[in-house]
């Protein structure tokens, strides 16, 4: 566990170093600020005390910003050798991988304490339901952490960050909008089963203040495959 | 701490990088790797900190093997990789606080720990830079600093003096020399002088096999078994000489030295001596022998012997 906690501290600390966290957090603050306050259908629009246009929103920034994020984490290591130096000191892979998910997660779970004053503002202009708004930020983080493990993943199979970031897209946006897309097209039992792989079914479900046992055990399975990949991903070179 | 390579095997796809090799370094003692490029010497040094996993064969450090005890292992090495990778965004001390903790070293001591480690690896001015910063001298030093930070049993250097100047690698190599008395070390290295002045053992391994293994001085003997020597003869018709050395029972091959008058090297059948035929011959024949000088054989030699065929 300490080990894990190593890893994370150092990957958060360089997020900072790098400016990649603050570029992270002012684009995600500004999109989602921008869509859910001033432009298309946003709180004044719906005339609804709700946050559901801002999670709307923040469902496709954090989408493009993720794999941002996630594509150097292990790339980078692979490129320089680095990774060489880190997995000969006392320390496993699952714990590397962990402590890197771990960093990733934070980072998110900042970026959204940060739009809490949303909450208050709008809490402030009308009637809201407490009870919708908390479980849309528990959606939020499921969907992040769902896409930080599939970004390690692909982070792990490539020295190139540029590779990664695209393949985290492309395996990201069949969870994100084709699986539900699909699945409307056809009927049956395959329809539902790639209803049910559509991040967006549940995340609307969990949105709406449903959480339901069948959502949470979807996304961290959801996480829990994307990490195995990902170790796996770092195993190989033992191969 | 000894470590143990048992019968290790490590393929890359049909080619066998490493093939069932086995040796063993007690502590105490530093051994130097040599080979040609792709001999093997990297390989068997990853698989040793458990960066890679053997196709075959065990290796013990300690009382610890790599398939049951990879953590305790890792803990007990003290590792500076090829190319010296490190994260080029950290400062120094920011760097070696990251390693110190992740090497478990009490959170108290961390501090004396990384001032004693800047002043054995002369770190002083350049402890604040980022890491990227700095020359590679000194990001070397860095790599030694880390590897060095939790006071290893056992040091295992890929290339230590790579990319430093003549002045460091005297350094370093004293460094190694002074801290191979208690620990156990194994270093690799292509520059064979450099190996010859560490190292109490070399282990010379070509294409995935050890071809020789000893002291300097047993792997000169070794392969000295036929004495050298080079001898001049004055006031004589040098083919006649050539001649007459020929004939003599104990030697093998005599050669003009060219640019020289009237010098020859002889080498000697294995195991004889032909310095007392060759002073005889001289007396008999009335002929002034002005030199006579058994030449040794260089590591390089050795290396070149062993690793070409």
């Amino acid at each position: 566990m300490k080990q894990i906690w190593i890893i994370t501290r150092r990957e958060l600390q360089s997020f900072f170093d790098s400016l990649m966290a603050y570029i992270m957090l002012i684009a995600f603050l500004g999109f989602s600020g921008f869509f859910t306050w001033l432009f298309g259908a946003d709180i004044f629009f719906v005339k609804q005390a709700s946050l559901q246009s801002f999670f709307g929103i923040a469902y496709w920034t954090l989408f493009f910003f993720i794999p941002a994020l996630t594509m150097r984490l292990l790339a980078e290591e692979n490129r320089s050798g680095t990774i060489e130096l880190l997995l000969t000191k006392p320390i496993n892979d699952w714990q590397v991988v962990l402590g890197k998910f771990l960093s990733t997660f934070l980072l998110i779970i900042i970026a959204l304490v940060l739009t809490l004053p949303y909450y208050i503002t709008v809490a402030n202009l009308g009637p809201i339901d407490h009870g919708a708004v908390w479980s849309g930020y528990l959606g939020l983080m499921f969907m992040s952490a769902a896409y930080i493990s599939i970004g390690i993943f692909t982070s792990s199979v490539s020295n190139n960050q540029i590779i990664s970031y695209l393949l985290a897209l492309f395996i990201g946006i069949f969870f994100q909008i084709i699986f539900s897309m699909l699945s409307s097209n056809i009927s049956g039992l395959f329809a539902e089963i790639l209803n049910y792989l559509s991040v967006s079914t549940h995340f609307e479900s969990i949105s709406r203040g449903v959480i339901d046992s069948k959502d949470i055990i979807y996304f961290l399975s959801l996480i829990f495959f994307g990490l195995i990949l990902a170790e796996a991903g770092l195993a190989k070179r033992r191969l | 701490m000894d470590i143990i390579v048992k019968n290790l095997t490590k393929r890359y796809g049909a080619q066998r990088a490493v093939d069932n090799i086995s040796f063993r370094v007690k502590t105490g003692e530093v051994l130097g790797f040599l080979g040609p490029n792709g001999a093997g010497k990297t390989t068997t040094m990853k698989a040793i900190t458990t960066f890679l996993t053997p196709n075959e064969g065990n290796i013990t450090v300690g009382n610890f093997s790599i398939y049951e005890n990879p953590e305790e292992v890792k803990r007990h090495i003290g590792y500076l990789p090829e190319n010296n990778p490190l994260y080029h965004d950290m400062p120094v001390i920011d760097y070696l606080v990251f390693v110190a903790e992740l090497q478990s070293i009490e959170k108290t001591k961390i501090k004396d720990r990384i001032l004693e480690m800047i002043n054995l690896c002369g770190l002083e001015g350049e402890k604040h830079k980022k890491i990227g910063e700095l020359s590679k001298g000194y990001q070397q030093r860095v790599g030694l600093a880390q590897a060095l930070i939790h006071n290893p049993d056992v040091l295992i250097f890929d290339e230590p003096t790579a990319g430093l100047d003549p002045n460091q690698i005297v350094e370093i190599r004293e460094l190694i020399k002074r801290i191979g008395k208690e620990k156990t070390v194994i270093l690799s290295s292509h520059i064979l002088a450099e190996v010859e002045a560490t190292c109490d053992r070399i282990l010379i391994i070509n294409k995935g096999k050890i071809v020789a293994d000893g002291t300097s001085e047993e792997l000169r003997k070794h392969s000295q078994g036929k004495e050298i020597l080079k001898i001049k003869i004055e006031e004589g018709e040098k083919n006649i000489i050539y001649k007459a050395l020929q004939e003599l029972e104990t030697t093998g091959i005599v050669d003009f030295i060219q640019d020289e008058e009237n010098s020859f090297e002889i080498q000697t059948k294995p195991e004889l001596s032909s310095r007392k035929a060759i002073f005889k011959l001289c007396v008999d024949k009335g002929w002034i022998l002005t030199e006579m000088t058994p030449i040794e054989t260089k590591l390089e030699d050795i290396f070149r012997e062993l690793t070409l065929n």
